[in-house]
């Protein structure tokens, strides 16, 4: 912004001003009614939709639902988004540091004097666009389920195996068949033919980062998981 | 009367605080006095005032000018505050009864729920509430990009605002630990994972916030600390320079308010 522009916003914004009113009690009373509205809203959600607890923790089971809260929806659907693990790193911090980075310097870089939105048409479309982008992904964010169902067909002898990898969250981020999400995780359906039963062992043990570590199941319930997984081969 | 805080008078505003730099003469040391009394508080707020300048401040944030046209957009800054306010509030009555162990942290949630009076009602204020507060800064800081307000001479608060905005996630990232309940846990086993795939700093910066092999005893304490003394204390004294600034450069007009004599305007700044 040159220096004329700087001296020509200051004159008129001081000609705007003492056009004004004052702060008190004007704008004190709209914003006191604004406060009203919400110390309501949050008295009515408090009512109404409560603060239930959920069950304890308990590091050892494996039930658990890895659900951040709704305002980070998008950034874990960004994670699911992006596949590739070499990229994961881009997903979890890259984009988001880069994000923080363009919001933090937005005023060096828009140096345009110009205020009226619709006289700015990069900067409000840009605006409108992250806007969409970010309801679009806590959307999908809050649209993906942690399913504890499996509806894939399997022998008897990997029933248990199948319980087990359905109660233990494994759904939140892998795809068994027709089931659970599609990311962050590699899809599972096939993960027999892939891995041997020991290296899928191993993978629980010694989880790759983002992944909770499984060693803590009971001996027997480790078995037939392992042994469902191994299963699994895309048949 | 040295007062680093204090605005510079204006021609023809009057002045609170006496004549301003030569102002120790009995005068307008009258002057402040008859303030005082006609401020209502007699000899304590003139004491207070005489010994801190206060009144003179106070009556000139309160009392100056907001620029016509400001609508109920720009009431989502105080708004926010409010929010934290209430943050704040309902965060001093859950932490006396909050236990930050990992033993006795999820018991002594279900003792406030269940046992203490009022008590769910306040942990919903507040779990709920980080939800309000998190809508109101996203919908202040897009008031603040549509308008057009974080142009010069505003930057510095972008900046500030952008700061508050991270510290805000921050507390909702630190505060969904600590009802360590499953959920809550394995969130944060996630999230912890998470940071650890940063460049550089990320598995550094991962280890800290656990603050051991695995996310328990010591990283309940560590979000504990975070949550109710370093980011509120830095979100306090990050609010306070940014309402400093508001009063300071002023509520911006709306964008499509024209001052009706810029052709003079442009002339003044030409010549100058």
């Amino acid at each position: 912004m040159k220096q004329s522009d700087k001296e020509q916003y200051l004159i008129e914004y001081e000609v705007l001003k003492k056009k004004g009113k004052p702060f008190f009690p004007y704008a004190v009373a709209k914003d006191s009614a604004m406060a009203l509205v919400v110390v309501l809203v949050i008295v009515v959600m408090s009512l109404v939709l409560g603060a239930e607890q959920g069950p304890k923790v308990d590091p050892t089971t494996t039930t658990y639902v890895p659900r951040p809260e709704w305002y980070f929806f998008f950034l874990f659907e960004l994670l699911r988004v992006i596949k590739p693990p070499e990229l994961v790193p881009l997903a979890t911090i890259g984009i988001p540091t880069i994000c923080m980075v363009l919001l933090l310097l937005l005023p060096f870089y828009d140096r345009n004097p110009e205020r009226r939105p619709q006289r700015r048409p990069i900067a409000t479309t840009a605006g409108i666009l992250t806007i969409i982008a970010m309801a679009y992904l806590t959307f999908l964010g809050a649209a993906a389920g942690t399913p504890t169902e499996i509806d894939l067909e399997v022998a008897a002898e990997y029933e248990p195996g199948k319980q087990v990898a359905a109660q233990s969250g494994c759904l939140a981020c892998h795809k068994i068949g027709e089931n659970g999400n599609d990311g962050p995780g590699p899809e599972l359906t096939e993960i027999g033919a892939r891995l041997p039963r020991e290296a899928i062992a191993r993978s629980l043990r010694n989880p790759p980062q983002g992944m909770p570590n499984f060693s803590g199941l009971p001996a027997e319930k480790f078995d037939d998981l392992t042994l469902f997984l191994a299963s699994l081969d895309g048949e | 009367m040295p007062n680093p805080l204090k605005r510079p008078s204006r021609p023809g505003e009057r002045s609170a605080n006496g004549a301003g730099a030569n102002g120790s003469n009995g005068a307008s040391r009258g002057a402040q006095g008859v303030e005082a009394a006609k401020e209502g508080g007699g000899g304590l707020v003139g004491w207070v005032d005489e010994r801190s300048g206060a009144t003179g401040f106070l009556t000139g944030m309160m009392f100056r000018k907001v620029p016509k046209g400001t609508n109920w957009f720009y009431t989502l800054g105080s708004a926010t505050l409010f929010a934290f306010t209430a943050q704040a509030i309902t965060g001093v009555f859950l932490a006396m009864y909050y236990t930050p162990s990992p033993t006795e942290a999820y018991e002594s949630i279900t003792h406030l729920t269940n046992d203490v009076w009022m008590g769910e009602f306040v942990r919903g204020m507040h779990k709920w509430g980080a939800t309000v507060m998190i809508c109101l800064i996203f919908l202040h800081m897009g008031r603040t990009f549509f308008f057009g307000a974080y142009k010069y001479p505003r930057e510095l608060n972008w900046v500030i605002g952008v700061v508050l905005l991270i510290l805000t996630l921050v507390m909702g990232l630190t505060g969904y630990l600590l009802p360590f309940d499953q959920r809550s846990y394995w969130a944060t086993v996630v999230a912890n994972n998470i940071t650890a795939t940063g460049p550089v700093v990320g598995p550094y910066l991962a280890d800290f916030l656990r603050a051991g092999p695995e996310v328990g005893a010591t990283t309940i304490q560590r979000f504990y600390a975070i949550h109710m003394l370093l980011v509120p204390g830095l979100i306090a004294a990050l609010i306070g320079a940014h309402m400093y600034l508001v009063v300071k450069l002023g509520t911006t007009a709306p964008p499509w308010l024209k001052a009706e004599r810029p052709k003079n305007a442009r002339k003044k700044t030409e010549v100058g």
